[in-house]
């Protein structure tokens, strides 16, 4: 509807401008018939400047008419706002020209005349409608992995994203994930970014603000699976992701952006588990960013989260995170060239009843954009095992993309694990990543 | 007991109450470098312009950085382009910006392509088999100096309305930037007369409502559609376009790079020429009147090499 009415609206402009110019050609068409006599010549320039004026003054209307409705124009198409002033009421159906029947689908024994008119009643509604994607992944492998073998072809999921503003207050963002596995909510969560003291509060079901990778949906991974630190001290590619609150706040000062994070939840998830209400789960974190140059920039932070694990309602697990990023993308080619360089380091502590588990890990990737459309990445990962830390995996990746456009990549990525139980896998993975629809933009 | 809490009180006052001094300038933060040089003609000593996008980079791929957090966390005006220009990255740094004032519908945000001469407006059904299509209409309104015009409008009207002790300075401000453009404009015009309907290429769909303002005719684009790079075929249709019209100019904004468009003006003979469509996009174009000084300067000057018409 927003953008029929335009239509709407330069038609109304032509028959204001038909109606107008009407009398004016209606003069001009009765002066030759006023008799031309030689003495009648004054008279006629008379009418002629008359004429003229009228014109002008038409001319100058139109102007005024032209600028109102590039205004009306204007004001229609904006962006849906949030509850700010209503929409005005528009008469609910304005047909346009009705569209007729293909000649040749009539012969065809197909309908005849008109063609109904759809999408306009309805449309009105839509307008609040939230941005709504769809982001379908899919994953091939090949190659051998006995510990965990991923099928050859999968749609590994479709993440559908319904994101927007739901009062002055607030917005919300909803992304559910369905896979092999079932249907789940990824995330929902409300965000109020304008609270007093200059809070920013979320509160719903979210991942948790624990380091860079278990913030990531996994279509914004720049790989195809998730790092071996996240799958063994983390949680897994679920990662730390659970209900409750999040409270952030910017720590104002003229040196770095600085942000500190607390988050409170449920306390039952991949990583922690819950034996009574009173068993809650707790994230905080600490981010420092600071530009070096308008091209570069480093990022770093610290996390640590606390909650009870699967050893028993006398037994918590904490783990310590640290991360670092470097990027590199200047501004004058943007769209050709970037490198991205990050690290993460893990530390769990996790209690049994034979005592405390440390085991740590971490991973180094590097990202570099050598072309509009193409990516070339690295990265090696080493963790022990959270529960067994004298079983230490390794794995080291090579990858390609290539983004046809910005909806969609193709990616490969060729693995290498070493388990440290003993085998060895040699795999190559393939994704295929496309978007449909309207998905809001990522947090940096 | 009681002291130390008042004083923690008095101290929390302190702190809190001179953060916004009623004399002080307005905090003005704009998306790109054009609107900042609106808001500086019309807001003068009174304002302080703070841009987020270079007028070097593309409009389109800014990155959402932190440090831009910082800085509309203290605006009290936040200036956007609109038409879904910034989609890809202001609206997140809107939201961790924690300032209430410059949240989308507040009194502090202002999108003036909602009084703008837009054009482009799609009135079908659009996909994206179209390419990155704007579907608000074509967001490159800012060069068409009638724009130019409108958008001083709307800030003067948005500033007054926030300060409205000022305005009748910015009501001045405005007015003397419309004469100034009013002036230049009949320079602009009186520079482009001959070459009205002057056939270009450009790369991206940036100069539609320049070439609507100044009356030259873009017959085609280097690339294939919006947001999608060359490719050999669509290269070749467009220098067999151009070699058939007798197109001698190529206009490449400066963030693109120049490869296909070299290997275009080679193939045709056409000049092609860096051509910043925004302010800021090259150190000789600091301010509104400049980029289009510079932009014409540059186009009249190729035209008249080659004796294109």
């Amino acid at each position: 509807m927003v953008y029929v009415l335009p239509v709407v609206r330069r038609g109304l402009l032509a028959a204001v401008v038909v109606s107008a110019a009407v009398p004016a050609i209606a003069q001009d068409a009765a002066a030759p018939s006023v008799p031309m006599a030689p003495a009648a010549a004054p008279a006629a320039q008379d009418v002629q400047a008359a004429l003229r004026a009228e014109l002008q003054q038409l001319k100058q209307q139109l102007d005024a008419l032209q600028e109102k409705v590039a205004a009306l124009e204007a004001a229609a198409g904006r962006p849906t706002q949030p509850a700010a002033a209503p929409a005005p009421a528009q008469p609910p159906a304005q047909p346009a020209a009705p569209v007729e029947v293909p000649a040749g689908a009539a012969g065809a024994g197909g309908p005849q005349g008109a063609l109904p008119v759809y999408g306009n009643v309805s449309a009105l509604s839509k307008v609040f409608n939230p941005d709504m994607a769809v982001i379908g992944n899919f994953i091939g492998a090949a190659g051998r992995n006995t510990v965990e073998p991923i099928p050859a072809l999968k749609l590994n999921e479709a993440e559908m994203s319904f994101q927007a503003i739901v009062d002055p207050y607030a917005r919300a963002d909803f992304f559910l994930s369905a896979s092999p596995g079932g249907f789940d909510i990824e995330e929902g969560f409300i965000t109020f970014p304008t609270l007093p003291g200059g809070l920013l509060m979320k509160v719903g079901k979210m991942k948790a603000q624990f380091g860079k990778v278990n913030t990531m949906h996994s279509h914004v991974l720049p790989w195809v699976d998730t790092p071996l630190p996240i799958v063994n001290l983390l949680g897994g590619e679920e990662g730390l992701n659970d209900s409750g609150i999040s409270v952030s706040k910017l720590i104002l000062n003229p040196v770095l952006f600085l942000e500190a994070t607390g988050e409170i939840y449920r306390g039952d998830n991949a990583l922690f588990k819950s034996y009574k209400r009173g068993n809650l789960a707790y994230v905080g974190r600490l981010r420092g960013y600071r530009d070096v140059t308008e091209a570069t920039n480093i990022d770093i932070g610290t996390s640590v989260a606390y909650g009870h694990n699967d050893a028993g309602p006398d037994f918590t697990t904490r783990v310590f995170g640290v991360d670092a990023t470097f990027r590199y993308r200047p501004l004058r080619r943007a769209i050709y060239k970037r490198l991205v360089g990050r690290t993460e380091l893990f530390w769990s502590r996790r209690e049994h009843s034979a005592g405390t588990a440390d085991a740590f890990g971490t991973y180094v990737s590097g990202e570099y954009q050598f072309a509009q459309r193409w990516f070339a990445g690295a990265r090696y990962d080493l963790s022990d095992r959270a529960a067994d830390p004298s079983l230490r995996d390794k794995s080291g990746s090579l990858l390609l993309t290539y983004w046809p456009s910005e909806f969609s990549q193709i990616r490969a990525q060729y693995r290498r694990t070493l388990y440290g139980d003993g085998p060895t896998a040699n795999e190559v993975l393939f994704q295929f990543l496309f978007s449909i629809g309207a998905h809001g933009a990522h947090v940096f | 007991m009681i002291k130390p809490v008042f004083l923690a009180a008095a101290v929390g006052a302190a702190v809190l109450l001179p953060a916004v001094p009623a004399h002080a300038a307005l905090n003005v933060v704009t998306a790109t470098q054009d609107l900042a040089s609106i808001a500086q003609e019309v807001g003068g000593d009174k304002v302080k312009v703070t841009p987020l996008a270079k007028g070097y980079q593309d409009p389109h791929f800014v990155e959402a950085k932190p440090s831009f957090v910082i800085t509309l966390n203290k605006a009290d005006l936040l200036i956007v382009v609109g038409r879904d220009l910034e989609i890809g990255w202001l609206p997140p740094l809107i939201t961790q910006s924690r300032n209430p004032k410059i949240q989308p519908g507040s009194d502090g945000y202002l999108d003036p392509s909602t009084s703008a001469k837009i054009l482009e407006l799609p009135t079908g059904q659009i996909t994206r088999a179209m390419g990155d299509v704007h579907p608000l209409g074509n967001p490159h309104y800012w060069l068409d100096p009638e724009n130019g015009r409108r958008i001083a409008k709307a800030i003067e009207a948005k500033l007054s309305q926030l300060d409205a002790a000022n305005a009748s300075y910015y009501a001045q401000r405005e007015e003397d930037f419309e004469r100034r453009l009013k002036a230049a404009e009949q320079r602009w015009a009186a520079q482009m007369a001959q070459y009205k309907g002057l056939k270009v290429v450009s790369y991206h769909r940036s100069w539609t409502n320049f070439a609507d303002a100044f009356g030259i005719d873009v017959i085609g684009y280097v690339e294939p559609k919006p947001g999608i790079p060359p490719t050999p075929q669509h290269t070749l249709d467009v220098i067999n376009a151009m070699k058939a019209q007798n197109v001698k100019i190529v206009m490449v904004e400066p963030y693109f790079d120049l490869k296909t468009p070299n290997s275009i003006g080679a193939n045709t003979g056409a000049k092609v020429l860096v051509m910043p469509p925004s302010v800021g996009g090259v150190p000789q174009v600091p301010d509104y009147f400049k980029l289009f000084d510079y932009d014409i300067g540059l186009l009249v000057a190729a035209a008249k090499e080659a004796g294109a018409k």
